[in-house]
């Protein structure tokens, strides 16, 4: 992959800081370097980056880190927080006129999925708001769009007003608008044809389209692949238009889709839908605070370090923190763990929701099945109390019938007893490294989990 | 001042019109991009971090991509240590320079890999809503135009309307289209087009395919598929392949041609929608961490604005406002 998420590119500069009680104005300094990076290789704005940095730092420097966390957690919390409230807080929905029909108009560059996205719309509509949608093929100038709505109205079962392409796109509405009136249909979806923002005479036309339909909503479909220049696009269309807001679509690539934050900068409006694959069902409503973990490539820290929050036990945590440090740590503790951690999630997105977990030796790449967690709890329930107390008792008869009891083989009942030893090698080798730095602040620091 | 004679040079010997058709296409590009430098060298006096630091930003404003800019800033930075620049002014047509080696990094081939008196065979490739139809109703114009003969194969049996979109081009440019029925097998209809190309003796057979996000597994597999076909059939084949690049697109696009190379070895890119506005960038980017040249580029909505790329005429229609500054100052 071109792009280091945030939590990787944070490594380097987090090494230096570990372990401080206290962000101070450097650390931030340095951070907000990698924050920046990280938002402008998953296409966010620069213009919209620059503004967006000065305001975290502002509130990062001299915060208090919280006990749970690290300094670097604290910082990606805040970084996280700040792009949520950015995106808009909550889901926004579709506007309903008080005098139906409710007219949509769909507006956007070429290629941006107008088309494909206005039948997915109006089988939403139908679906899941119980509507009866008229769709309107309102784009003269691609070869064949106007069909393409129309096989789209005809795999739906639904109606689409065409008139050919010899008719203007505003006669085309003006009749599309009579039509739903008099077929009492209470929504009106008008495809227009992509175009150019620097395009005066085809912005001009949807003007008149507008004026035309006064429409409630005008959405812009916007490619969520969009590079810098979704800023000029969005600030145009809403300028020459008044969009009401966006639809980001093909999402169900791996794009980072920091023109979203782009558009909702510029435009203040929200962005309401989300199209996540080629069939008519996939269009998703828009999550705010799941968009802003995507483009910062970090997995869901914030869910994570929520959930550390909640579910860590701190006492139970300081004991463990004490057993690893002296190195008797016990098969029951290993199953506490393995409930605890398992409380939070699969654990693939947990170790993917840790920053730094890629970075320690052997964790890479680790593949974690959940059913393998469940053979390895069956395993360590299998042992008697002195075994789990004392793993070193496991000679080869207890195993085999370690192995028997739990109902997996001995090959499995050895990896395990060889994997605990080699997680507790390397959590005296971390806490080694811990006390190493000196003072520990906060009893749990980057260590929430032993597990890993 | 010699690198920008140089280029000078170079188009006195091609056409006029293409140079215009370039000019005007990139104006947006232009305006935005020079005009950002032209304000940097304004607001700085002095070249510092901090003078960097913008011209990074101004770098990433036009989707050049954080590596390449990054690998551009450190290469200015020791030029500019080593020539002793100081002063602003200085450096801009160093920066100038330093963008125009990127892209003519050789004088190597950007025109399509057509055979003599035999059946030459592309295949167009790339995510949803790039242009590739548009491409290649555009690109079978300009072979007719060429007296060549045509052959398209309507590859793009999924989206509504794609198959119809391709006919209508067929009609407007009076070429053959193989299709199938909606939703068949896309190799199926490759195998079609290929027999039909050859019994029909056609120059050129273009290929359309169905956009996919490069992220789909068996949709890149049904391509490698569609691939192998046309091998089967023309040992060589396809002579090219093409991925269609939204110039809109941003640091997607280096995924995109990453994952489309590696599944159909793609040979060119066609750079579409460059008439808009802040674009370009994406072209230092490729050919600097993938080194796929450009072939091709859109430049407007008409049938004669699909163009083959040349990077000189690409970095003057960039620079063509530093260009006549340049003069100026050299007349004075």
């Amino acid at each position: 992959m071109a792009f280091e998420g945030l939590a990787e590119r944070l490594q380097g500069t987090l090494k230096k800081i570990r372990g401080k009680g206290k962000v101070n104005e450097q650390d931030v300094k340095e951070m907000m370097r990698e924050v920046r990076l990280a938002l402008l290789e998953a296409d966010v704005n620069f213009k919209v980056v620059k503004k967006f940095i000065a305001d975290v730092k502002e509130r990062a420097i001299g915060e208090e880190v919280l006990d749970s966390l690290t300094p670097g957690q604290q910082v990606i919390k805040v970084v996280n927080e700040e792009l949520t409230k950015l995106m808009g807080g909550e889901q926004s929905k579709i506007a309903v006129s008080q005098k139906p029909p409710t007219v949509i108009m769909m507006v956007g560059l070429q290629g941006a999925g107008k088309t494909t996205t206005t039948g997915k719309l109006a089988n939403h509509l139908r679906k899941k708001h119980n509507r009866n949608p008229l769709m309107v093929a309102a784009d003269i100038y691609r070869p064949a769009a106007i069909k393409q709505l129309e096989t789209l109205g005809k795999q739906l079962s639904m109606p689409v007003f065409s008139l050919g392409d010899q008719v203007s796109p505003v006669d085309i509405a003006k009749q599309a608008m009579a039509k739903a009136k008099e077929d009492h249909h209470d929504y009106v979806l008008i495809d227009t044809a992509g175009r150019l923002h620097v395009d005066n005479e085809l912005m001009d036309e949807l003007v008149q389209i507008k004026e035309a339909t006064s429409p409630d909503e005008i959405l812009l479909v916007v490619d969520a692949m969009t590079g810098q220049d979704a800023v000029n696009v969005a600030e145009s269309f809403n300028e020459q238009l008044g969009i009401t807001g966006a639809i980001l679509t093909k999402l169900d690539g791996d794009t980072r889709g920091g023109a979203a934050i782009s558009v909702k900068a510029v435009t203040d409006t929200p962005i309401k839908f989300a199209g996540v694959g080629e069939k008519i069902d996939a269009l998703e409503p828009f999550h705010p605070e799941r968009m802003a973990s995507r483009i910062l490539g970090m997995g869901d820290v914030l869910t994570l370090i929520e959930k550390a929050q909640t579910n860590v036990d701190e006492e139970r945590a300081k004991e463990l923190e004490r057993k690893m440090r002296t190195n008797d740590l016990t098969f029951d503790d290993f199953l506490e763990q393995l409930a605890q951690v398992r409380s939070m999630g699969p654990l693939d997105e947990l170790l993917d929701m840790m920053p730094g977990a890629g970075k320690m030796k052997g964790l890479k790449n680790i593949q974690v099945d959940e059913k393998q967690i469940g053979h390895i709890e069956a395993i360590v329930k299998s042992m008697t109390k002195a075994e789990r107390e004392t793993p070193s008792l496991l000679n080869a008869s207890r195993r085999k019938r370690i192995a028997k009891g739990s109902g997996t083989s001995i090959q499995e009942v050895n990896r395990l007893i060889k994997q605990f030893d080699e997680m507790k090698k390397m959590m005296k080798q971390m806490s080694g490294m811990q006390k190493g730095k000196g003072k520990k602040k906060g009893g749990l620091g980057g260590m929430n989990f032993p597990f890993m | 001042m010699s690198f920008f004679k140089k280029l000078k040079e170079k188009f006195t010997d091609q056409t006029d019109t293409v140079t215009e058709k370039f000019r005007d296409g990139l104006s947006k590009t232009r305006d935005s991009f020079v005009g950002a430098m032209n304000d940097l060298v304004k607001d700085y006096r002095k070249v510092d971090e901090e003078f960097f630091e913008e011209l990074e930003e101004i770098l990433i404003s036009a989707d050049v991509g954080v590596n390449t800019v990054m690998d551009l800033i450190d290469d200015l930075k020791d030029e500019a240590r080593t020539r002793n620049i100081s002063d602003a002014k200085e450096i801009q047509p160093v920066i100038s320079e330093k963008l125009a080696e990127l892209l003519q990094k050789t004088d190597e081939e950007t025109k399509l890999n057509m055979q003599e008196n035999e059946l030459t065979v592309i295949l167009f490739v790339g995510v949803n809503g790039v242009g590739k139809t548009t491409t290649i109703g555009k690109l079978a114009h300009k072979f007719k135009g060429e007296g060549k003969r045509v052959v398209m194969a309507a590859g793009d049996t999924f989206r509504a309307g794609a198959i119809e979109q391709l006919e209508v081009w067929g009609e407007r440019v009076g070429v053959d289209v193989i299709k199938q029925q909606a939703g068949s097998d896309p190799a199926a209809v490759m195998y079609d087009a290929i027999r039909s190309a050859k019994s029909k003796k056609a120059d050129v057979l273009l290929c359309d395919t169905a956009g996919r996000l490069q992220n789909k597994v068996n949709l890149m597999n049904e391509l490698e598929k569609v691939k192998r076909v046309l091998t089967r059939e023309v040992p060589d084949a396809p002579h090219e392949v093409l991925l269609v690049l939204d110039a809109t697109t941003g640091q997607n696009a280096m995924s995109q041609a990453k994952t489309f190379g590696k599944s159909t070895d793609v040979s060119g890119i066609v750079l579409t929608k460059l008439d808009g506005t802040a674009k370009g960038g994406i072209v230092l980017a490729i050919r600097h961490e993938l080194d796929i040249p450009v072939k091709l580029v859109g430049l407007g909505e008409g049938m004669d604005d699909l163009q083959e790329f040349e990077a000189d005429q690409y970095v003057h229609g960039l620079f063509a406002d530093v260009l006549e500054e340049v003069e100026e100052a050299a007349e004075e």
